[in-house]
């Protein structure tokens, strides 16, 4: 190896067995697999009470009056709480407080927390519930975002417009009068829902000292202490959160839920009180991807050059912000998908409704820019009688390219590449029907065809979206690496609050710190908020901002080390290198052992990360270097449709994606083929069924998410172009692989059937409406026009 | 009323058990075994599945009135002398674990799938475990765990297996 600039100290060690790039196993994995893990709904303490919530009925209803005192005569209850009894605010929210703790005057959406009910037992804190008296006047729900975007509703805050988030670049209306083709369309999709499999739960234990603790599932400790201490009227000093086994989160546990409710009964019982939502509780309990309504208009030259991009997106956040502001904005950003066009105009709303509320899930806004765009895309080729592909491949945005607002693309874009891989990946065979087993046609089990009325469709979708947080945020992330001496080998400790919601940040935790240190036992500390924050594990942000801190801190460990090595040695740190239990000097050979350095004492040092600045874009053309970087995936679908049915079959789901550096390649593909399935579930069946308000399908026997028989085989090839700003050059994962997912599946089945599909999820009758009843004489066969 | 039920070999002698108490609840909240997941409670996602005389169940949707005098066996009961068992070997090995809600219900379906028929095809598999949601994993990795449980135990080792 060639003599670099950096020194020895900040070089990390050579080899290590489990460190950055290698397949590790989770570090929580026993646990999780022989049943020990110790998920938030586990949690237990001796003597503790059960939590349950009052809801809402009613989508809209003005409180007259609750009275409490049957639940609370109720033989095991200790205690019945109203908004009366919050402490402190009485409002809370991710950016900016709005959502009642206990609603007060108002019930805004079904499912909106009245009452919570400390008891003995579970049941007869929901019977409790029951007890509760709540003197509604029924009021009409206010549903239509459409309506909403006007900011004229009465009784909606702001009138019903949360945002409205504006783009201009280059001149749209020159670039239309020069456009060969234009194409538009109206592109729907429904609201989908988390459905992480373990519910929200926690246990919220009294202090001596007036506090309380907070063992709870969640994406961010430390922005929820903010909130549970103000609503608690607490210091911080005084709300201590430690984060218990999160079971799958997706955006859907960053929001609030039991944390509030549980700190107040705990406190007002004095005993430790467990609280964990039902599913059906946790349909209401937690916030939805924003169903979305996009007008796209597209113009391009004869020969498939895109001269501008026209996108009006509105999505609805429901009863309170959460953090719609945001979503609409990174809809908004990447409205116009990972083309180069010079002429882009987008207006997006985020509206107030009487609508469930709506929030962060994985892809946050882009999933929908996307599905909107990158199905414009397919009916812009269709009208320039081009391959989807080529036309793609002829707009790909590329480094240095700019983007609607202003930025410049920096760090890789190799979009022509991930391109190139679904072009020419073999299409899988095409199904033997009359011999086939059922469990390849569309119903699958259900065994509703023989295989006549099929027809195999291809698309593909490309997608773009920023990693990190946007918009001139100071982001940052705190982590404490502590090496000392076991049995005289070298021990490392590493504390960093980012949560672990099942994406393995705490495997690259230590693979950081053995790669870093070249040592072999890495232990983790319980991520709680007695350290400084680590950011919410958000925007694939976490594995970059957590392997920033932990690099810093492990080389102010490392640098230390030397030093103290030096001191001993008579010669300067500078001179030394690090690996594992062995001081050495620079051409290798070992000098001394770290435990004759460190003897009992320990090394402890912090870091804290941020990542590059950036700034907010302008409100007037929305204008403005936003972003730390951009991720890119793409994929290709492969449906077998049975148009009689209007049942549909995912062949097969192939995808292509920029990971910069892949930390860890088994979490990696586990992050493209969970992120591909969810994209799945939302282009099929996922859809969160809302009427006037009112959910109509809060179970799992309703709300139908993916199973392993409705998902393919999924090749994947996986890109690494190392990033210049990150540690390693990684780049975000968890969310890129949800966006394509959804429009490439949607392109497929319009290739297989010839039909617009303007909605998604696609429904059967979706499939079949053009198709003519049975018996129809002929002139009613005609299509109507649209 | 009073439940005699034997679990991962242990017998257990419960009293004042409600009426309408699932099993599911029983294991949690009685015996102490948590290893077994509340995800819906409704019989739709499979992550409380155990094992009752031998009978792969949803323990959400069984009294634990019926296990009178039943051997249930859970998760926590599937290894053997400090050691996971080769299927739960085989969901770490394979990168199956994300989240792991689902995990300990699929190892559980699993073990009965392939005590039954030790070298399922994939599409066996597929129908098999369709029963059991992950919302993270997307899937791919726990067809793999199972192929490499079922390349590993086609030796016999499978026990404590479904009674079918």
């Amino acid at each position: 190896m060639t003599i670099t600039d950096t020194p020895a100290a900040m070089r990390p060690s050579s080899t290590v067995d489990d460190g950055v790039g290698a397949s590790a196993v989770r570090p929580d994995g026993v646990p999780k697999v022989d049943g020990s893990f110790i998920y938030s709904s586990d949690e237990y303490h001796g003597g503790s009470l059960w939590g349950a919530t009052l809801r809402s009925p009613h989508p809209r209803a003005r409180i007259l009056g609750i009275d409490t005192s049957q639940a609370a005569g109720l033989d095991g209850v200790r205690c019945v709480l109203t908004h009366r009894d919050v402490p402190g605010s009485k409002i809370f929210g991710m950016v900016v407080y709005d959502q009642p703790v206990l609603a007060f005057d108002e019930v805004r959406f079904q499912g909106e927390p009245v009452a919570v009910v400390a008891a003995t037992h579970p049941e007869i804190a929901r019977r409790a519930c029951e007890l509760i008296v709540v003197d509604y006047e029924e009021l009409v729900p206010n549903t239509d975002p459409e309506v909403s975007l006007t900011g004229q509703v009465e009784g909606l805050p702001s009138g019903g417009l949360v945002r409205h988030v504006r783009i201009r670049h280059g001149d749209t209306g020159a670039a239309r009068a020069l456009a060969d083709v234009v194409v538009g369309g109206r592109f729907e999709m429904g609201t989908q829902d988390p459905a992480f499999l373990g519910p929200e739960s926690g246990l919220a234990v009294p202090l001596g000292d007036g506090g309380v603790e907070l063992y709870v599932s969640t994406q961010d400790l430390h922005r929820d202490q903010r909130q549970v201490a103000d609503c608690l009227d607490l210091p911080l000093d005084k709300v201590r959160l430690v984060l218990s086994g999160v079971g799958g989160a997706f955006g859907g546990k960053e929001d609030l839920s039991v944390h509030i409710h549980a700190c107040m009964l705990a406190l007002r019982t004095g005993r430790p009180v467990r609280m964990v939502y039902s599913r059906e509780e946790s349909f209401f309990g937690h916030v939805h991807r924003h169903p979305a309504i996009a007008d796209v208009e597209l113009g391009a030259t004869r020969d498939g050059r895109l001269t501008f991009t026209k996108v009006r997106l509105v999505l609805d956040g429901g009863a309170y912000v959460s953090t719609s502001q945001v979503v609409i904005a990174n809809g908004c950003y990447f409205a116009a998908g990972a083309y180069n066009v010079a002429n882009v105009e987008i207006d997006g709303f985020a509206t107030y409704t009487n609508n469930p509320p709506c929030g962060a899930m994985r892809g946050f806004g882009a999933v929908q820019s996307c599905y909107a765009i990158e199905s414009a895309m397919d009916r812009l080729a269709a009208a320039l009688d081009m391959h989807p592909l080529e036309l793609r491949a002829r707009n790909a945005i590329g480094e240095g390219d700019i983007l609607p607002t202003g930025q410049a693309v920096d760090g890789p874009a190799p979009v022509q590449e991930i391109l190139a891989y679904l072009r020419d990946l073999p299409l899988p065979a095409d199904v033997d029907h009359p011999a086939a087993d059922m469990r390849v046609l569309p119903g699958g089990v259900g065994n509703v065809t023989r295989g006549e009325g099929i027809h195999r469709g291809v698309g593909y979708a490309l997608g773009m979206k920023a990693i990190g947080f946007s918009g001139g945020k100071d982001d940052t992330c705190t982590a404490r690496v502590t090496v000392w001496i076991r049995d005289g080998e070298p021990v490392a400790e590493v504390y960093c609050a980012g949560p672990e919601i099942g994406q393995g940040v705490v495997t690259l935790e230590a693979q950081v710190a053995r790669t870093e240190l070249g040592v072999r036992t890495v232990e983790l500390r319980d991520k709680d908020t007695d350290i400084a924050e680590s950011g919410a594990s958000s925007a694939s942000r976490q594995t970059w901002m957590t392997a920033g801190a932990i690099v810093g801190a492990c080389r102010l460990v490392r640098e230390e080390i030397l030093a103290r090595g030096g001191a001993v040695l008579g010669r300067p740190g500078g001179e030394l290198t690090l690996d594992g239990p062995e001081i050495r000097d620079l051409d290798g050979r070992p000098l001394v052992p770290v435990a004759e350095v460190l003897g009992p004492e320990a090394v402890s040092h912090d870091f804290t990360y941020r990542h590059r600045p950036t700034e907010p874009v302008d409100t007037e053309r929305g204008q403005g270097n936003a972003h730390v970087a951009f991720a890119y995936a793409a994929h290709r679908a492969v449906v077998d449709v049975d148009v009689e049915l209007g049942l549909v079959r995912v062949v097969e789901m192939a995808t292509a994606q920029d990971v910069g550096k892949a930390m860890n390649p088994a979490a990696v593909e586990g992050q493209i083929e969970g992120g591909t399935v969810q994209g799945l579930g939302l282009a099929v069946m996922e859809e969160l069924q809302i009427t006037e308000g009112r959910v109509r399908n809060p179970s799992f026997t309703d709300y139908l998410i993916p199973t392993m028989l409705d998902v393919p085989p999924m090749p994947m090839k996986i890109f690494e172009f190392p990033h210049p700003d990150s540690p390693y050059g990684l780049n975000g994962v968890g969310e890129p692989p949800n966006l394509s997912s959804t429009p490439a599946i949607l392109n497929a089945l319009r290739d297989a059937t010839g039909l617009e599909l303007p909605r998604a999820p696609v429904r059967p009758s979706d499939l079949i409406e053009a198709a003519p009843p049975p018996g129809a004489p002929a002139e009613e066969m005609a299509q109507p026009e649209t | 009323m009073r439940v005699n039920v034997t679990v991962n070999g242990v017998a257990h002698r419960v009293d004042h058990v409600w009426a309408l108490e699932s099993l599911l609840d029983f294991l949690r909240e009685r015996v102490g075994l948590r290893g077994t997941k509340n995800a819906c409670e409704q019989g739709e996602c499979g992550s409380c599945s155990v094992y009752v005389d031998g009978v792969l169940v949803c323990s959400c949707l069984v009294a634990a009135g019926q296990v009178e005098g039943c051997s249930v066996v859970t998760v926590e009961g599937l290894g053997s002398g400090g050691e996971v068992h080769p299927v739960q070997q085989a969901f770490l090995d394979a990168g199956a674990v994300q989240c792991g809600f689902c995990t300990p219900g699929l190892i559980v379906s699993a073990h009965c799938l392939l005590a039954r028929n030790p070298d399922p095809d994939e599409l066996t598999v597929r129908e098999e475990l369709s029963g059991n949601l992950c919302r993270c994993t997307g899937y791919q990795k726990i067809l793999h765990a199972v192929s490499l449980a079922a390349a590993r135990t086609g030796d016999g080792t499978m026990t404590g297996g479904c009674g079918r």
